[in-house]
């Protein structure tokens, strides 16, 4: 098991910036986190993201003949990181 | 984001199971200490597979170095550690990831703690320190089995002896004669030890294996440093 720093590069693919930042509210707990925080599975036929908190499967992502298919019915919302001056 | 294409300008051996990988990469945009790159192998029957790696060179440093670690099933490190020749080249992707990134935040010491080959990301960000003479002062916390194992060990080492550096080992399995370093497993002890108290405010960074990533985590937050002042990033294998 990794965690969503793993998938950086394919998310910022499919979504078209970083997605590591970003806080994502789990449809299963009501967690929130950031992306990056995330469990991740490799090992599945594609990419499985579950929270940490509860297990629930947040997105599936899966590439074929160079196009992704990803599904985030997991993801109850996606959210702005804190501000960089919150640190 | 596209892939591009590196070119292999070195292939350093760090230990016996670890390599620095130098690249040149044509209009590389530059990174920030942290980041990785995703690598992606085509086999002749058209067979991919693609692995993260994290950015071992400071983004002063001449070349993109990426310091891999061959794992026993990796059919990806395998390669890259063992088969991979200068002039060789290999598909990248990135510079990627936002989160386990230090850009030379004054907001507090930075604390580094790595197991294994977590430890490179940590090094990118120590030579990013000391490349900017920042005067935030920098502690790292390398566990390791054996001494043989400590990746950048004579340059850590040589970087202790800088101004506001402090480098601290752990060595869980097999020590020298005459260590004068820490000798077991990241525990909550050694975490309250090694680490800067929460009053401080540090910067921490965590990277290793999932179980290590765990233990200092939950340390550092039980021991009540600010769950927001803690980042974290797994290595595993990641064979499909």
């Amino acid at each position: 098991m990794l965690d969503g720093n793993a998938i950086a590069g394919t998310l910022s693919t499919v979504f078209g910036a970083d997605m590591t930042l970003v806080v994502a509210t789990c449809g299963g707990c009501g967690a929130r986190g950031p992306v990056a925080e995330t469990a991740v599975y490799v090992r599945a036929p594609g990419l499985v993201v579950r929270c940490r908190s509860c297990d629930s499967v947040l997105a599936v992502v899966v590439e074929r003949d160079g196009r992704y298919c990803v599904d985030v019915r997991g993801v109850a919302g996606l959210g702005e990181p804190p501000s960089p001056g919150g640190r | 984001m596209n892939w591009r294409i590196g070119t292999v300008v070195d292939v350093q051996a760090e230990t016996d199971r670890t390599a620095s990988i130098v690249l040149s990469v044509p209009d590389w945009p530059g990174h920030r200490a942290g980041q990785h790159v995703d690598v992606r192998l085509t086999a002749e029957d058209g067979y991919q597979a693609q692995r993260s790696y994290s950015i071992a060179s400071a983004p002063e440093d001449e070349g993109l170095v990426l310091t891999v670690e061959r794992l026993d099933d990796g059919e990806v490190s395998s390669y890259l550690v063992g088969e991979l020749r200068t002039g060789d080249e290999l598909e990248l992707r990135g510079p990627v990831g936002g989160y386990f990134v230090w850009d030379g935040s004054p907001a507090g010491p930075l604390m580094l703690i790595g197991g294994g080959s977590g430890i490179v990301p940590l090094r990118a960000m120590l030579r990013h320190r000391i490349a900017q003479g920042s005067a935030v002062p920098v502690r790292l916390l390398y566990s390791a089995r054996a001494p043989g194992d400590l990746i950048y060990r004579d340059e850590l080492v040589a970087a202790g002896r800088e101004p506001g550096v402090d480098i601290r080992f752990t060595l869980t399995r097999e020590r020298p004669d005459g260590w004068n370093g820490y000798d077991r497993r990241i525990d909550r002890e050694l975490i309250a030890d090694a680490v800067w108290a929460p009053a401080d405010r540090p910067l921490v960074y965590v990277c290793g294996p999932t179980a290590f990533v765990e233990v200092a985590a939950d340390a550092l937050v039980s021991l009540g440093h600010e769950p927001g002042r803690i980042r974290t990033e797994r290595f595993g294998p990641t064979g499909r």
